[in-house]
């Protein structure tokens, strides 16, 4: 009945496990006190959970890319207290437990907060920067981010019941397979991995389309903003690498679940497939995670140093070659997995090609910089501390680049401080500026100052203190993923890596105050103009938060920084004689349904239940069909109504902490059109 | 999209609907280019067990070919009903389509059935994992596109010969070529080399 599941599932090998696991319990449990206290669950269903609008999907999953960042650097922490820790002895981990927490971190650092974290992004500014009124699948829409929510539910529930793979985010073959991992962690690794790849396929498709087919009249291709270009090369890339991994985890799923000998180390298995398979998209994804935030750094330089983006067209170009590019380096992630000397060869130069595109997009950046007016708020800073940060990451990895070197340094902690070099600087501080940027897009009000800076440089000096000691331990010949170790020598460096994690962790919770000061002082960093920063593209050319429709009057496109372009001629809105009616399409359940099936059907065959697996699976199937065969709903927003919401400014989209939050009849269409009584 | 006449606007959407669904079968093409490069690595992977000669029979390969090409010419033939609107005819060839790809498929599984009681099952070895896995990938892909043309002729039973029906048939008939290009490829690498050995 319950398959494999039984009492002996739960954290109880290791106190540590279990206070984990009741954290993760308490937090729950308190946010569904919360909502049911306030009496919002109504609210949060009808507005939240079912919308298909893009604006508050991107919003959910920034949110889910902030929880996962919380547990993720919380695994982060723990392993810098271990390893600072366990000179000799044990330390407080035991193996076992430490396997889990890096194979978790790294799993939920890549694939369930910086890829929610950038695909929220993407949805909430996107479709507002070309001057559409919604993505071209806003149904497909919803389902990726179940999806998503859905692979990263799953990765949550393995500290609860059984246990996280011990083999790595990357999950190796032979050692991930059954004889060697016997228990549920692997299995938990594969399904998340598949359901929210899935979703990051759809979501893929669906950028791909909206930024081909639903550009603004006027905007060609090369007067899209460079935000635009970088999620657009984003979404092919998704398309393109996800399949890679889609089929590594599928076959190692296959020769767990039905014995077969894909990757075993007997019967004609060969490891080696799996490790390009998923390098195929491993590599591709490093990109995925870092092109959206070079976009967003584009948009930050020109905004911020009131000066128009130096050098465009080689900003695209150099966009390209890298999507382009990442698509043939792959190998370089096992170098030592002895091809010939060619072959290797042909990798490393492929490598070190990819450092010139990168050096073309800095020094466009500094080139903007240079004679423009710069304002130092804490998106600049993020903005310039990556820079700095980011050309140390890239010069080391030119270092790996070469074969030889990479036969010495691979598998130390030298490896993991340069990808740390990249990811923090160029991926998380990417998105960070660009949360605080597009922040009172979304809410209608700025996030404080102060507080981002404060953040900034925390997060900035921890980032140097916690992996600068790195480099030197992987001079010193430490290996990743060491529990304890014998060597006197690497201690200090480790204590000094663990103050670094401190120095972040108090970085992490400036963001939280942040947040908070923000909220309570909403009244005074309103935003009431639409315009806060004196930007430069057409997001900023609706009143904040903006409408639901985003433009009353779908704008005519002029110039590649159109908002800018507007201002200098005095041109604002195209202030319409009349509007006319807008069609919307309707929220629907679907989409969490299907998610919600998906993450039962997971569970399901990870523990053997297989009726409920058979259920689960009917379920999405029949979704899909039904939803696959009635027209897709939509709703008319009649031109009375346009009117009367474009002249109130903005609606109330964070219905809970604005004054005009209503509560009147259901919410089946929009709140914001409830509130203006229709 | 600037033109806001009902028509337009869904046309529209149809459209993106197609131009998504290529996309989609790109990504598709590369699951498959993938399980063919693996089947590729794994080709002598047997372990002593039966290797391709062993479990290949051309006869049943050139079957099922015929079949699924039949299939596709007869979703043509769909394809002209639905310009000039005959609704019968519609009905009659996806039905002929539909009974052509259910044969496929049955054949498909009659040939798994025999090949795991004659002991090359896919536990076998490597090679007749990587075997099992990118036909029976396709055999999946056909069973989707035969619910989807169930479901199609729901929908053509339940309002006619509609834009909206034109548009999703479109995308079907897509899908249903996509299969046989797909189907060609394990032919031309799996069968055939496997019985000229
Ligand atoms: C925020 C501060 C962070 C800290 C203190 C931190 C710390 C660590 C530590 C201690 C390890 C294990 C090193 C070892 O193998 O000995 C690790 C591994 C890893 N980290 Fe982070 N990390 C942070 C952020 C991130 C971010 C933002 C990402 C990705 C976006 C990331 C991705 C990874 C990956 C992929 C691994 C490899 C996991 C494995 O070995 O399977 N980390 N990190
Ligand atoms: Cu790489």
């Amino acid at each position: 009945m319950l398959g494999k599941l039984t009492l002996h599932v739960l954290p109880l090998y290791s106190p540590i496990a279990m206070s984990g696991a009741a954290m993760e319990l308490l937090g729950v449990l308190f946010i569904a006190a919360l909502i049911t206290w306030f009496g919002k669950w109504r609210y949060i269903w009808n507005e939240w959970l079912t919308t298909v609008d893009h604006k508050r999907i991107g919003i959910m999953y920034v949110v889910l890319a902030f929880v996962m960042l919380f547990r993720g650097f919380s695994d982060a922490f723990m392993m810098r207290m271990q390893q600072a820790t366990a000179l000799n002895g044990h330390g407080y981990l035991p193996p076992e437990h430490f396997n889990q927490v890096f194979s978790a971190h790294g799993t939920i650092m890549i694939i369930f907060m910086a890829m929610p974290f950038l695909t929220g992004i993407i949805n909430f500014v996107v479709p507002q920067q070309i001057g559409a009124r919604d993505v071209s699948f806003p149904f497909l829409n919803s389902v990726s981010f179940w999806l998503t929510a859905a692979g990263a539910a799953l990765v949550l529930t393995s500290l609860v019941i059984g246990r996280f793979t011990t083999a790595g985010w990357t999950a190796y073959p032979p050692f991930s397979e059954l004889p060697t991992s016997p228990g549920s962690g692997t299995d938990y690794w594969i399904w998340a991995v598949l359901v929210s790849g899935v979703g990051s396929t759809l979501t893929g498709v669906n950028f791909v389309v909206t930024i081909i087919k639903r550009r603004a009249p006027g905007m060609s291709l090369m007067q899209m903003p460079l935000f635009t270009w970088a999620a657009f090369i984003t979404a092919i890339l998704m398309v393109f690498a996800f399949p890679g991994v889609t089929v590594a985890a599928a076959l190692l799923g296959f020769d767990r679940f039905l014995g077969m000998h894909f990757f075993t180390a007997d019967a004609g298995g060969n490891a080696m497939n799996y490790i390009n398979l998923f390098w195929l998209w491993g590599h591709p994804e490093v990109y995925i995670v870092i092109l959206p935030s070079f976009g967003i750094f584009s948009e930050l330089v020109a905004t911020f140093s009131s000066k128009r983006l130096f050098g465009y067209v080689s900003l695209v170009y150099a966009t390209m070659v890298i999507g382009i590019l990442s698509f043939t380096v792959w190998l370089h992630h096992f170098f030592t997995m002895g091809s010939s000397a060619d072959v290797n060869s042909f990798f490393g130069i492929a490598t070190m090609v990819i450092a010139v595109p990168t050096g073309v997009k800095i020094y466009d950046w500094l080139l903007t910089m240079y004679r423009g007016r710069i304002r130092l708020t804490s998106h600049m800073h993020w903005t310039l501390g990556f820079m700095v940060a980011f050309v140390i990451g890239g010069m080391t990895g030119v270092l790996l680049a070469i074969p030889p070197v990479d036969y010495v340094m691979h598998n130390t902690l030298f490896l993991v401080a340069h990808f740390h070099n990249m990811l923090i600087p160029g991926s998380l501080f990417g998105l960070l500026a660009g949360y605080q940027y597009w922040f009172p897009k979304a809410f209608g009000f700025r996030l404080d100052e102060w507080w981002g800076k404060t953040s900034f440089w925390f997060w900035f000096v921890g980032f140097y203190v916690a992996f600068m000691p790195l480099y030197v331990l992987g001079f010193m010949g430490m290996p990743r993923r060491m529990d304890y170790y014998q060597n006197p020598a690497w201690q200090p460096w480790l204590i000094v890596a663990a103050i670094g994690a401190v120095l972040i962790a108090i970085g992490i919770l400036c963001l939280a105050i942040q947040l908070v000061v923000s909220i309570r002082r909403r009244e005074e960093l309103a935003d009431l103009t639409g315009d806060p920063w004196d930007a430069r593209t057409l997001e900023w050319m609706n009143a904040s938060p903006a409408p639901l429709y985003n433009f009353a009057v779908v704008p005519e496109i002029h110039d590649r920084e159109e908002l800018a372009w507007r201002k200098e001629r005095g041109i604002s809105h195209d202030a319409p004689a009349h509007y006319t009616p807008i069609e919307m399409p309707c929220n629907t359940s679907t989409g969490v349904l299907i998610g919600g099936a998906a993450f039962v059907l997971g569970f399901a065959v990870i523990w053997n239940i297989w009726w409920l697996a058979i259920l689960a699976f009917a379920g999405v199937i029949a979704a899909t069909i039904v939803k696959g065969s009635v027209p897709e709903e939509e709703y008319t927003i009649t031109p009375d109504q346009i009117a009367a919401l474009e002249s109130r400014g903005s609606g109330p989209l964070l219905g809970f902490l604005s004054p005009l939050e209503d509560e009147r009849g259901d919410h089946s269409t929009h709140g914001l059109l409830n509130s203006i009584g229709d | 999209m600037h033109t806001e006449t009902a028509h337009s606007h869904e046309a529209m959407l149809f459209e993106e609907r197609e131009f998504g669904f290529w996309i989609y079968l790109m990504s598709d093409a590369i699951i498959f280019s993938l399980l063919f490069a693996t089947y590729a690595v794994m080709r002598h992977a047997t372990a002593g067990g039966p290797g391709a000669a062993d479990i290949m029979e051309l006869p049943t390969a050139a079957i099922e070919t015929a079949l699924l090409l039949l299939a596709s010419v007869t979703f043509g033939m769909a394809a002209v009903a639905l310009e000039d609107k005959r609704r019968n005819a519609i009905l009659v060839w996806l039905g002929i389509s539909f009974l052509l790809g259910a044969g496929f498929l049955g054949m498909e599984i009659h040939e798994f059935i025999g090949l795991i009681a004659e002991g090359a099952s896919p536990q076998r070895s490597g090679y007749l994992s990587s075997f099992f896995v990118l036909v029976g990938t396709h055999g999946a892909h056909v069973t989707a596109g035969l619910v989807w043309i169930a479901t199609a002729v729901a929908q053509l039973m339940r309002t006619g010969p509609t834009e909206a029906f034109a548009a999703r048939f479109k995308r079907l008939g897509l899908f249903w070529h996509f299969l046989d290009i797909v189907w060609i490829g394990i032919f031309s690498i799996v069968y055939l080399p496997g019985v000229l050995q």
